[in-house]
C-alpha cells in the first residue's frame, strides 16, 4: 500500500507539471486551433536559463532563496519574449495558410531552437541541486520540500490563470476569440493581440514548469522539451482540449496513471513488461482518448461548420 | 409515378448546445420534380441539406430516400444512394483542373483499383477514358467545357457553381441538392440556371433546391417548402405557398417589426 | 513518346549506369556508398510523399515503417534466429508487415483531424522505438540496444551483392552492386508513385487532400483512401528498410530516431509536396548534404583550429530554419509540381 501511496504522490507532482504545459497547448488551440509544436521547448528554455542564470548568480554570491526567483523571472521574460517572437514570425503569417503548413513550421522551430539550445548549453546533460535535504515520512510515504513546492506552486498558478480567464477583459477577450474570431473583431477585440498574450502567458507558464522539472530530476538537457511536450499535449487531449480545466486534471490524471503504471507494470505482467516502458502509457492513453471520446474529460466543441 | 415520394424526411430535428437549428421538419418530394426550400436567413436550410447529405447526425426523426432508410452521419453512402450536394459557400478542389472535379464525381461509378494503377491494365486504361469523356460531356452540359483544363479557382464565381453542378451530376444522381446555385448571378445567369435545371429534371433526377430569390424560385419549382426559426411553416405549389400568411409575415417580419 | 524526351532518357540512363564508376575515379568508394544511402532515404520520401504529398496526411512517425521492414529482413536473414531466407521472400514481407502497421495504426486515428494524426503517428514512432530497445527480454526478439549484426547481404540464390564481382574484366564492387539494385528499386518507386498519382485512386487523394468534406459528399470513402494512402507509404518505407539492413549488415534501434522522421519529412517539404521530381531532389540534397557538411567541418578544423559549430548540429539548425522559410515563403517547395505552381501564382 505504501508503494501506491508514494506512486500517487510523484504522479501528483509530475501530473501538476504536465499540467502547466498542457495549458499552454490547450490555450493555443482552444484559440487558433493550432497545435504549437514547439511549446514543449519552450519549457527547455525556461529550464536551461533558469539554470544557467542560478549558477550564474550563486557564483556572485547571492543567496539562492533570492537567485532562484531571479533566474525564474529571468526566464519568464525570456519566453515570453521567445513565444511573442515565435507567434508573429512563423504562425501569424500562415493564419490563411492550409493546415499543414503551420504544422511544418512548428516542427522547424521546434529544431531552431532545440539545435541553438545544443549550441550555447552543449550536448551534456546539465546538474542542478537544490540544496534540500530534508524528506518527510508520512508513514513510509516519503514526500521532499520539492514535491510540495512544485504541486503548491502549479496549483497557484493555475488558480491565477483561471481567475484571469475568468475575470480580466484579457480573459474575457481570449474567450470571445475563441468562440468565434470574427465576432470577436467586430465586437472591437483586438484579437491579434490577444493571440499573442496567449502565446506569452503559455510561455510564461512553460518557463515555470522548466524550473520545476530541473528542481525534480535535478537534470536538464536541450532535449528534455520533447517528451515533456508530448505527455503535456497528450494530458490536455486526455482532459480536452481547447478547455483549460481539462488541461489541469488531464496533467494530473496523466501523472498518477504514468506513475502507477511505471510502479505496477512489473507485477501485472508478471514481470514481462518492465518500467522501460513507462514512456508507452502516455501513447496509449493518446490513443485511447483520441478512438473512443475524442472530445476528450470535459471538451466538447461543435463540428466544423459546412 | 409521383405516387410514391422519392424522398421522405420525417419530423427531422437537429440543436447545436442551446440552438434549436431544426424542429420537427417533414419533407418530402417527388420524382421528375424541383421542390424549393426557402426561408430566412439562419433559418435551418443549409442544416437541413447537412443531415440530409450525412454531414451532420440528426438529433431526431429519419430520413428514408427510393423506399429505404438513408444511413445518417455518412456522406459517401447518402451519395452512393443517389444524393448529390452542393454547397453555398462552393466547396471545389480548387487547385484541381475543372475537368478533374468533374472526374472525381465519376469515383463513386467506376471500379479501378490499385494493381489496375500500379501496372496500366488495359481495363484501367478504358474505364479512366470512358471518366475523361463522360466529364467533358457533362462540362458541355452545363456549358463550361471551355474552361476544362483551367484550376478551378480561377473560374468566375457563376461558372464555379456551374462547375459544382456538373461535378454533383457526375455521380449519377436520383437527386441534386442545391444550396444556393444562383447566388450572385444577374438575371440572365438565372434564367440560364432555370432552363438547366428543367432539363435535369426532364432527364429524370429530381432536384431540391435552395433559394433567397422567391419570385424565381415560385416560377421554377413544382412544390415549394418554407423553414423559418427551424420549423416548417407552409408547404405547398408555389400559388399555396405565396399566399400563406405565415409566409408572408416570416419575410416581412411584421410581427418582429412591431416589437423592435 | 516524343523524340526529344527519347533522346534524354536514354542519355540520363546511360549517365545513372556510369555514375558509380565516375565516382569511384573521382571521389573514392566512399561517395559510392553515400549514393546508395541517399537512394535509399529517396524511396523513403517517395513513400512519405503518398501519404504527405498525395493526401495531406502529415506522418510524423514515418521511420517506424522502415523500422519494421528493417527488422523483418534482419529477423529472416541473420543468425539471431538462424534463419537465412532469400531476399525475394524477406523484402515483400518487410514491406507487407509495415503495410499492416500502417493500416493498424491508421484505421482508428485516420477520421480524426490532421494535427492530431500528426502527433499520434510521431507517440507510434517512439512507440516502435521503445519496443525496439526492450523486446531482448523476456524472449530475445530484437537483442535490445545492440541490435542485430551480421545481416547476410543482399543475394540473389548464390549471387551476392555484398562481394566484389568480375564482368568482362570490370571490377564491380559491393557498393556498386548495390547502387544498380537500389537504383532499379528507385526508378520502379517513382513510376509507381507516378502511375498512383495520374490514377483514379490519386485523384480520389488530391480530392481528400483540397476539402475532405466536399470529397465524401461526392461519394469518396475517405476514411479507405485514406488508409490505402498511409499503407502504400508505409510499404515503400518498409521495403526501403530491408534493402538498409541487407546493405548496412546491422540494424540497431539508434537508426530508427524522431530524428530521421522529421529529416524524411524535410526531404519532402523542401523537395516539393506531391511533386516527384521534386522529392527525388530534395532526398538528394538532404542525403549529401551532410556529408558536404562534413566537410565544412574539416575546413573549420583548419582554419580557426577548432570545431565551433557542430556539422551534426549545423545541419538540424539548417533543415529546422529551412523549413520555417520554405513555409513562409515557398509553400510548393524547391521544385514544385505544375498545380502547386499554379496554386502560388493564382494568390
Ligand atoms: N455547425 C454549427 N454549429 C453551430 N451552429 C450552427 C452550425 N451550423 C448552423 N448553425 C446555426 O444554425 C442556424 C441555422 O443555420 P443554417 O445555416 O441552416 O441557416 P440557413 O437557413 O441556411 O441560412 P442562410 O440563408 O443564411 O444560409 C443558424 O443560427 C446557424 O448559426
Ligand atoms: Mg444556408
Amino acid at each position: 500500500m505504501a508503494t501506491f501511496f508514494q506512486q500517487l504522490v510523484n504522479g501528483l507532482t509530475l501530473g501538476s507539471i504536465y499540467a502547466l504545459v498542457a495549458l499552454g497547448y490547450t490555450m493555443v488551440y482552444g484559440i487558433m486551433e493550432l497545435i504549437n509544436f514547439a511549446h514543449g521547448d519552450m519549457v527547455m528554455v525556461g529550464a536551461l536559463v533558469t539554470l544557467s542564470l542560478t549558477h550564474v548568480l550563486a557564483g556572485l554570491g547571492v543567496p539562492l532563496a533570492l537567485a532562484l526567483p531571479l533566474s525564474l523571472l529571468g526566464a519568464m521574460a525570456v519566453c515570453m519574449a521567445l513565444g511573442w517572437l515565435i507567434e508573429r514570425v512563423a504562425y501569424r503569417p500562415l493564419r490563411r495558410a492550409p493546415r499543414l503548413a503551420p504544422l511544418i513550421t512548428a516542427i522547424g522551430l521546434s529544431m531552431v531552437i532545440e539545435q541553438v539550445a545544443a549550441l550555447l548549453w552543449g550536448r551534456g546533460y546539465l546538474t542542478f541541486s537544490l540544496p534540500v535535504s530534508r524528506v518527510w515520512n508520512l508513514g513510509g510515504v516519503v514526500v521532499t520540500p520539492i514535491q510540495t513546492g512544485v504541486l503548491g506552486l502549479s496549483l497557484l498558478l493555475m488558480w491565477g490563470l483561471l481567475w484571469l480567464v475568468r475575470k480580466t477583459s484579457l480573459g474575457r477577450a481570449m474567450r470571445a476569440t475563441a468562440q468565434n474570431p470574427e465576432v470577436a473583431r467586430l465586437m472591437g477585440v483586438d484579437t491579434d493581440q490577444v493571440i499573442s498574450m496567449t502565446f506569452v502567458l503559455g510561455s510564461a507558464l512553460a518557463a515555470v514548469a522548466g524550473l520545476m522539472v530541473v528542481a525534480y530530476y535535478g537534470i536538464g538537457n536541450y532535449t528534455m522539451g520533447f517528451m515533456l511536450g508530448l505527455k503535456a499535449f497528450t494530458a490536455a487531449v486526455l482532459g480536452g482540449i481547447g478547455s483549460l480545466a481539462g488541461a489541469m486534471w488531464g496533467g494530473l490524471l496523466l501523472g498518477v496513471v504514468e506513475a502507477l503504471g511505471a510502479g505496477y507494470i512489473g507485477d501485472v505482467t508478471g514481470g514481462l513488461f518492465g518500467s522501460n516502458y513507462k514512456d508507452v502509457f502516455a501513447f496509449l492513453v493518446l490513443i485511447g482518448v483520441l478512438i473512443f471520446h475524442p472530445q476528450g474529460l470535459l471538451g466538447g466543441r461543435a463540428g466544423e461548420k459546412v | 409515378m409521383d405516387e410514391y415520394p422519392l424522398l421522405v424526411a420525417e419530423r427531422i430535428g437537429k440543436h447545436f448546445g442551446g440552438l434549436r437549428a431544426l424542429q420537427g421538419v417533414s419533407l418530402s418530394l417527388g420524382e421528375k420534380t424541383i421542390t424549393g426550400l426557402i426561408g430566412p436567413n439562419g433559418a435551418g436550410k443549409t442544416t437541413f441539406f447537412n443531415v440530409l447529405t450525412g454531414i451532420y447526425k440528426p438529433d431526431e426523426g429519419t430520413v428514408h430516400f427510393a423506399g429505404a432508410p438513408l444511413p445518417s452521419g455518412k456522406p459517401h453512402r447518402v451519395a452512393e444512394r443517389g444524393i448529390a450536394r452542393t454547397f453555398q459557400n462552393i466547396r471545389l478542389f480548387s487547385q484541381m483542373t475543372v475537368l478533374e472535379n468533374v472526374m472525381v464525381g465519376r469515383h463513386l461509378r467506376t471500379r479501378a483499383g490499385l494493381l489496375g494503377a500500379l501496372f496500366k491494365t488495359a481495363g484501367t486504361l478504358r474505364e479512366e477514358q470512358a471518366i475523361r469523356d463522360r466529364a467533358f460531356q457533362l462540362l458541355e452540359f452545363v456549358g463550361i467545357a471551355a474552361h476544362a483544363t483551367r484550376v478551378a479557382a480561377t473560374l468566375s464565381y457563376g461558372d464555379q457553381r456551374r462547375l459544382e453542378i456538373a461535378r454533383a451530376l457526375a455521380t449519377d444522381p436520383r437527386l441534386l441538392a442545391l444550396d444556393e446555385p444562383a447566388a450572385g448571378m444577374n438575371a440572365m445567369e438565372r434564367k440560364r440556371l432555370g432552363g438547366l435545371l428543367e432539363q435535369i429534371r426532364n432527364m429524370g433526377t429530381a432536384v431540391l433546391l435552395i433559394e433567397h430569390d422567391v419570385r424565381w424560385v415560385m416560377g421554377l419549382c413544382d412544390r415549394i417548402t418554407v423553414l423559418d426559426h427551424g420549423e416548417r411553416i407552409a408547404e405547398g405549389t408555389p400559388r399555396e405557398v405565396q399566399t400563406d400568411l405565415r409566409v408572408i409575415e416570416a419575410y416581412l417580419g411584421t410581427s418582429r417589426s412591431v416589437t423592435a | 513518346m516524343k523524340g526529344v524526351s527519347c533522346r534524354w532518357l536514354v542519355l540520363g540512363g546511360a549517365a545513372l549506369i556510369l555514375l558509380p564508376f565516375a565516382l569511384e575515379l573521382l571521389l573514392g568508394n566512399g561517395w559510392v556508398r553515400i549514393v546508395d544511402f541517399a537512394l535509399l532515404y529517396v524511396l523513403l520520401a517517395l513513400g512519405l510523399n503518398i501519404v504527405v504529398g498525395y493526401a495531406g496526411l502529415l506522418d510524423l512517425g514515418y521511420v517506424a515503417f522502415f523500422a519494421v521492414g528493417a527488422y523483418v529482413y534482419a529477423l529472416l536473414n541473420s543468425p539471431q534466429w538462424g534463419l537465412h531466407w532469400p531476399i525475394w521472400i524477406a523484402l515483400p514481407a518487410g514491406a507487407l508487415l509495415a503495410a499492416c502497421f500502417g493500416v493498424l495504426l491508421g484505421a482508428p486515428t485516420l477520421k480524426l483531424r490532421g494535427d492530431y494524426l500528426a502527433i499520434v503517428t510521431l507517440g507510434f514512432g517512439e512507440i516502435i522505438r521503445i519496443f525496439l530497445n526492450n523486446l531482448d527480454s523476456p524472449i530475445n526478439i530484437t537483442n535490445g540496444p545492440q541490435g542485430i549484426e551480421l545481416i547476410d547481404s543482399l543475394h540473389f540464390g548464390s549471387l551476392s551483392l555484398g562481394q566484389m564481382h568480375h564482368v568482362l574484366g570490370l571490377r564491380i564492387p559491393a557498393v556498386v552492386n548495390v547502387y544498380y539494385l537500389f537504383l532499379v528499386v528507385v526508378v520502379l518507386g517513382m513510376v509507381f508513385s507516378h502511375r498512383l498519382e495520374r490514377s483514379r485512386i490519386g485523384r480520389a487523394w488530391a480530392a481528400i487532400r483540397e476539402d475532405e468534406v466536399a470529397a465524401a459528399s461526392m461519394g469518396l470513402n475517405t476514411r479507405n483512401l485514406k488508409l490505402l494512402a498511409f499503407a502504400m507509404g508505409a510499404s515503400f518505407g518498409g521495403l526501403s528498410g530491408g534493402l538498409f539492413a541487407g546493405f548496412q549488415g546491422f540494424v540497431s534501434p539508434e537508426s530508427f530516431t524522431l530524428q530521421e522522421s522529421v529529416m524524411i519529412l524535410c526531404m519532402v517539404v523542401l523537395g516539393g509536396m506531391g511533386h516527384i521530381a521534386g522529392v527525388v531532389l530534395g532526398a538528394m540534397l538532404l542525403a549529401i548534404l551532410p556529408e558536404a557538411l562534413r566537410a565544412a567541418g574539416d575546413w573549420e578544423q583548419m582554419v580557426f583550429g577548432r570545431i565551433w559549430v557542430d556539422p551534426s548540429n549545423l545541419r538540424l539548425l539548417l533543415f529546422g530554419m529551412a523549413l520555417v522559410l520554405m513555409m513562409l515563403r515557398r509553400p510548393g517547395g524547391l521544385w514544385p509540381s505544375n498545380a502547386r505552381r499554379n496554386e502560388l501564382q493564382g494568390q
